[in-house]
Parts: structure tokens; sequence; C-alpha cells
């Protein structure tokens, strides 16, 4: 693993010491994050598998019937019987925060208060597999709604959880062994730097005595 | 409002617009969608995926949920990435009269493999 480029100072090493426990504490906090989102992600995506097997039954029922519904009335009566809805759905869109993933949560709401009054249209000249269609899909639309809130969330989520191992990845595997190497490192040319100081005092400190005995010789012969 | 399609940058409030009053919306071929209409849902037909990407961009930020019809989405599956990170409008596949692709469990498979490394759920 590649040391970074810096001074073998005491200042880098304060620094760097300083980073590395900041590096520690954020892998500690984004593995916490990755984990508890994992959780509710699994959570999330069981249900949206569920629900969108339930859905697409639904829809897939809804179109057989409106396929039968088609072939058998003009393609204009259609048309007119479904033009003017009796139900307009309108839906407000709120937001929940779900580890800092803003996942949307949306509330519909129907203009018309009677839930059973779906039928747009008279029953004389329609026929009865439109009604079956339009009452196959009014009653898969709940779900369908909870399922665009899902599998938006889902979506969200995943991208949220990709990003945030990422994340954890590279301080695990990248930055904190580069930070401890480069501790070490520094550290170890300090100490070298000490030694290697220590030794040269002693032989200037040797050679200071050599000379000062010499001398004392020369000057005071026995 | 073109700008506004074109341009989904992470650093824009979440809502651009009010939160509320946000529409929902079908999109794929006719016999596909019609039914929906009864129930309140608007209608935006088109039959190919250069049609549904031109019409997406436009009311993009007008709809908070548009379901597609999953022969629709898979010709315009670059399109609909670029809404992936945009918590509004949410895209759904829903299958259409020409049948089931299964396209809509496999963008569920494909979460869970982006999230997880594999898909783990396979068959469950």
């Amino acid at each position: 693993m590649a040391i970074l480029n810096v001074n073998p100072t005491r200042m880098e090493l304060t620094n760097l010491k300083r980073k590395l426990t900041t590096a520690r504490r954020g892998h500690k906090l984004l593995k916490d994050k990755r984990d508890e989102l994992m959780r509710r992600f699994m959570e999330l995506v069981r249900e949206n598998k569920a629900l969108r097997q339930k859905v697409e039954a639904g829809v897939r029922e809804a179109n057989a019937h409106m396929a039968v519904a088609r072939s058998t009335m003009r393609d204009a009566d259609v048309q007119t019987a479904l033009m003017l809805p009796m139900q307009e759905m309108s839906v407000s869109v709120g937001e929940k925060n779900v580890m800092s993933v803003r996942i949307p949560v949306f509330e519909t709401s129907l203009k018309t208060a009677d839930a059973a009054d779906i039928y747009p249209y008279g029953f004389a000249f329609t026929s009865m597999d439109l009604d079956a269609a339009v009452q196959y899909i009014s009653d898969i639309l709940p779900d369908l709604m909870r399922l665009a809130e899902i599998e938006k969330s889902c979506q969200l989520m995943a991208a949220e959880i990709e990003k945030t191992r990422r994340r954890v990845n590279a301080l695990e595997h990248v930055m904190i062994p580069q930070y401890e190497e480069t501790i070490k490192y520094i550290t170890m040319k300090l100490d070298e730097n000490e030694r290697s100081a220590t030794t040269r005092i002693m032989k200037v400190k040797d050679m200071l005595l050599k000379e000062a005995i010499a001398r004392r010789i020369e000057g005071d012969p026995m | 409002m073109l700008n506004n399609a074109n341009a989904p940058d992470a650093g824009a409030p979440f809502f651009e617009q009010s939160p509320n009053g946000l529409k929902l919306g079908v999109m794929g071929d006719k016999d596909s969608i019609y039914g929906f209409a009864s129930v309140g849902l608007n209608i935006l037909p088109a039959d190919n995926g250069a049609e549904g990407t031109k019409l997406l961009r436009a009311v993009a930020d007008d709809y908070a949920v548009i379901f597609i019809t999953e022969k629709l989405a898979a010709e315009m599956d670059a399109e609909l990435t670029r809404y992936a990170e945009r918590p509004t409008p949410a895209l759904i596949p829903i299958p259409g009269v020409t049948g089931n692709t299964g396209l809509g469990m496999r963008n569920v498979s494909r979460s869970v493999e982006q999230a997880v490394g594999s898909d783990i759920l396979k068959d469950t």
C-alpha cells in the first residue's frame, strides 16, 4: 500500500493521527447507516415483490376484459363512455426521511365521496365487460399507488445503499490503511532521526574526549 | 419546463414546484391505457419509445406518478434511468394488453442487485 506523499515531521504526524480518528469514526457511522438501510430495503423490497405480483395479476385481468369490451363495442363508444371520469384523483406528495434518503409519500384523494360510484357511463350502450374492466382497475388502484410509492422508494434506497457501500469500502480498504502506513512511516523516520542524532552526539563527545586526553598528554608529560 | 426536465441536478430543491396538485398518469398504447381514464388518471398516449420520450420530457414535472406499459418502458429504458434518482415522477411499469413481459419484476431485481450485489430474493 502506497503511503501518502508528506514530509516526515511531527506536525504531519499529529495531523494524520487526527485524520485517522475521523476516518475511523466516519467508517463506523457509514457502516451503521449501510446496515440499517439494507435492513429497511429488504423489508420494502419483499413487499414490493408481493405487491407487484398482485397488481400485475389485477391489471392483466382488467386488460383481458377491456380487450373483450373493445371488440364488442365500437371504438368511439368506448372512448365516449370513458371520456368523463366520475372520480378525479388528486395526489399530494409528502416526503419521508429514511436514513437521510428522502422518499416520496403519495396521498391520494378521490373527488367523489362514494367510492362505489365508479362507472362514468350509463349501462345502456356498453358491454358488461367494460364494467368488469373498470371494476378491476378501480379495485387495484390503491395497490397501484402503494406500489408506485414502494417501488420508487426501493429505487432511491438502492442507489443510496450503493453509494454508502462504496464509501465504506473506500474508507476501509484505501483511506484508513493509507493513513496507518503513513503514520507508521513517519514514526519510524522520526525514531531513526533521533537515533542518528544520539549516535552523532556520542561520536562527537568521544572525539572531544580523545582530543582533551591528547592535549593533556602533550602539555603535561609525566 | 423543458429545461427542468433536462437538468435534474441534485442541488435543486426537493420539489421544483408545489408538492401538491401533482397529477397521476398512464402512458402507453391506447388499448392498454384507456381503462385507467375511468378512475381519473390522465391518459398519455404514446405508441413508441421516441414518442414516449418526447412526451415524458414535456410533462415530467407535473406528474407524481406515471404508470408506463412494459412494452413502452422497454423501448425507452435509457430515458427512464434519468428519472431514477429523482423523487418524482415515479415511473412504474405495468403490463399492457400485449401481456406481461416481466420487465417490472426485472426492475425490482435490478434494485436488489444494485443494493446487495446479487439478487438474493430470486425465486422466493
